[in-house]
């Protein structure tokens, strides 16, 4: 009864004594600025792009968002981002697609299957692959797996051209396409969606898989019914991180895939483009002019980055009540 | 805790060998690119001739075509000149005119001449004076192919149009067969490349395409390739690592990515007697062809691309360097007149022709330098 009252009465004693000391008022502010210096940030960049972007989209000569070409240094300018919206959201698409199921796998396999010593070894070596500097991946992509990928996109064009989506129009061009930067940033982003996701693995409870143990679950019934499900957040936010350096992704892009301004389903076809990709290529020999309007494109993929993010946001606030994480 | 402090440290050993590793790994990669077309030839008796301005440190950027001339150049000023620093850096033209209109480079280098707004705007960095051209580094593009078992492929302009613009799909086909009746063509399908980055390459080759050949290249030309259809890579080595790579493939590049990957070059039918090579020769005839267009000290050429002149390779690139031609910084004007001095030299042109460039004519080198001596 006594402590009930005192608490009523006082403000929450916890508060008024910190905020007096001289270390937790450093604190407090440091923390505070950390926290106000992220926002000026972002406000900084989104101030900075759009500036730049409004000048050069009031001078494209085309409509920017349905024009395909990328000619900002003809006279008068006519450029738009139709082919590299696309490209970068099906190539990341296709990476999505391949990353997290194997991803997860990885990291259930780490996590709850593999033996002790064949676990941490390989949990390293999956760290190992996040190290490699993205034109790394892109020399080998270009060097190795485009060749090794013709015979792939060759079965794919003879038993499932009928979908369209793996129609190759002609069967002799190398597979420099979005499908192969697709599988490229699949093996890019593995890493980052299994590392965090193994995390997220060894944080559900022991007392859950013991009590879905003792009813008798087997291996398999323990991750569906307790690991799983309270990982799913988790696994969102990990798929996210993953997706964020795919839609980013420059070099390796930019090595492999054989740009040119071109919109097709057909997905084994050498055409294409990725903002990034095109910013990397477009930059160097563009002017004042070229450059605001790559700026432009940076805006948009921005704006693409924080709309995914929005939308993961908003399944993870959905599907709290399955997560621990929201206690 | 001991664990973890030992897991730790095993992690950041397998790390370091990561790193040290892919560091390794970009250090193969670059050395591929660059690869044979670094600088060597020319470098030996030069440095007798070279008339020293005063101790400065000159800095310049600018165009990537002109990076392994500029290598040889710099280095060989380095040497007789000891006090100077030179330091150009190849970030791309379009940077390059950017930082020597902001004022902070002695002199840019660029694949194309300045335009009027940029005349305009230079006006602001050269106090009583503008931006002119001058041309300094002439060069061959070449257009590479890989058909094994076809040597001295011949083609003439408007078939190039139609190759680059996919409406020839097939090597066997009549137009090529016409221009080639003793070779054996196969009916390959035509993988053409070009490049996915803006580059001067492109805009001189497709300036070339419509000034020989305008009725079958539409488009209407620039730094970024605008024809639909064939495949693209980026930067001239990797056009030509594509074209060594790819069998029925063909590419346009400078010569020097050719002579360095081996890689057969198209001899162009100009009307003239016999098809022309691309070749460093056949490139300065072509070169002492062109028209001077630039108004008063500027010297910005056009070429004659329907040039039928012997031996004149009509696909050349000219770049320039850009300085003031009145009103260049006190402290730099000295040294930037003496290096501009020796690369338009004779013994600074003569050392091009082993990279692939093409020296400039006498007729034209003798103007270069007598508006290099007049800068102020």
């Amino acid at each position: 009864m006594d402590i009930v009252s005192t608490s009523g009465e006082h403000p929450p004693p916890s508060r008024q004594p910190a905020a007096t000391r001289l270390g937790d008022r450093v604190f407090l502010g440091l923390s505070r600025g950390s926290g106000i210096l992220l926002l000026v940030i972002m406000a900084a960049i989104a101030v900075f792009l759009t500036v730049r972007a409004i000048h050069a989209i009031s001078l494209d000569h085309s409509n920017f968002f349905t024009t395909y070409e990328w000619n900002a240094s003809l006279n008068p300018p006519s450029f738009g981002i139709a082919v590299l919206a696309y490209g970068t959201l099906v190539s990341s698409l296709i990476a999505m697609l391949i990353a997290v199921p194997i991803s997860v796998g990885i990291a259930l396999f780490i996590t709850h299957y593999a033996p002790r010593r064949l676990a941490s070894p390989l949990a390293y070596l999956v760290d190992l692959l996040a190290a490699v500097p993205s034109i790394v991946y892109g020399l080998w992509g270009g060097l190795y797996l485009v060749p090794h990928l013709q015979g792939l996109n060759l079965w794919l064009n003879d038993y499932l051209s009928w979908t369209g989506v793996f129609h190759k129009s002609d069967p002799n061009s190398a597979a420099r396409s979005l499908f192969t930067v697709g599988i490229l940033l699949a093996i890019m982003i593995v890493p980052i969606i299994t590392n965090v996701t193994r995390e997220v693995f060894r944080q559900v409870p022991k007392a859950h898989e013991e009590a879905a143990l003792a009813l008798g679950a087997t291996r398999w019934e323990v991750v569906r019914m307790s690991v799983l499900p309270f990982a799913r957040s988790g696994i969102i936010s990990a798929s996210m991180l993953g997706l964020g350096r795919a839609l980013g992704e420059t070099m390796a892009v930019a090595t492999v895939l054989s740009a040119s301004p071109v919109l097709t389903q057909r997905l084994l076809d050498p055409v294409g483009g990725t903002f990034a990709q095109n910013i990397a290529a477009k930059f160097a020999e563009a002017d004042n002019f070229g450059r605001d309007a790559l700026i432009a494109s940076g805006l948009v993929l921005f704006v693409i980055t924080l709309l995914v993010n929005g939308a993961a946001r908003l399944i993870i606030a959905r599907r709290r009540e399955y997560s621990g994480a929201a206690l | 805790m001991k664990l973890t402090r030992k897991t730790g440290l095993r992690s950041l050993a397998v790390g370091a060998i990561a790193v040290s590793s892919a560091l390794v790994l970009t250090a193969c990669g670059s050395d591929n690119n660059s690869g044979s077309s670094s600088p060597s030839g020319g470098a030996s008796n030069a440095a007798a001739s070279i008339k020293c301005g005063s101790k400065a440190n000159l800095l310049a950027s600018g165009s990537t075509a002109q990076k392994n001339a500029m290598d040889v150049w710099v280095k060989n000023y380095m040497q007789a000149c000891s006090g100077t620093q030179i330091n150009y850096k190849p970030t791309g033209s379009g940077a390059g005119v950017t930082e020597f209109l902001q004022g902070s480079t002695a002199f840019a280098g660029s694949d194309s001449a300045l335009k009027p707004e940029e005349i305009t705007k230079s006006k602001a960095v050269c106090k009583g004076g503008e931006g002119v051209d001058l041309p300094m580094v002439g060069g061959p593009i070449a257009v590479g192919y890989n058909l094994p078992g076809v040597d001295n492929l011949v083609l003439d302009a408007p078939t190039l149009a139609k190759i680059f613009d996919s409406k020839i799909k097939t090597w066997d086909d009549p137009a090529i067969k016409k221009l080639n009746p003793n070779a054996k063509l196969p009916s390959t399908s035509i993988q053409a490349f070009h490049r996915s980055d803006e580059s001067g390459t492109t805009d001189n080759f497709t300036k070339y395409l419509k000034g020989a050949a305008p009725s079958d290249w539409s488009y209407s030309g620039g730094k970024a390739w605008q024809a639909q259809g064939g495949q693209s890579a980026p930067q001239s080595s990797g056009v030509a690592a594509q074209v060594k790579q790819t069998n029925g493939a063909i590419g346009y590049f400078e010569l020097s990515y050719a002579t360095a990957s081996n890689i057969p070059t198209v001899k162009i039918d100009t009307g003239a007697s016999a098809p022309v090579a691309a070749t460093s020769d056949a490139a300065s005839k072509a070169i002492a062809d062109a028209k001077i267009v630039g108004t008063g000290s500027d010297l910005a050429l056009k070429l004659n691309y329907a040039t039928k002149a012997e031996g004149a390779y009509p696909i050349t690139l000219v770049t320039y360097e850009i300085a003031c031609d009145k009103g260049n910084k006190p402290d730099t004007l000295d040294a930037t007149k003496a290096f501009l001095n020796y690369v338009a030299s004779d013994d600074g042109q003569k050392g091009l022709s082993s990279q692939g460039y093409a020296p400039l004519p006498a007729e034209i080198a003798t103007k270069v330098r007598s508006t290099i001596s007049s800068l102020s």
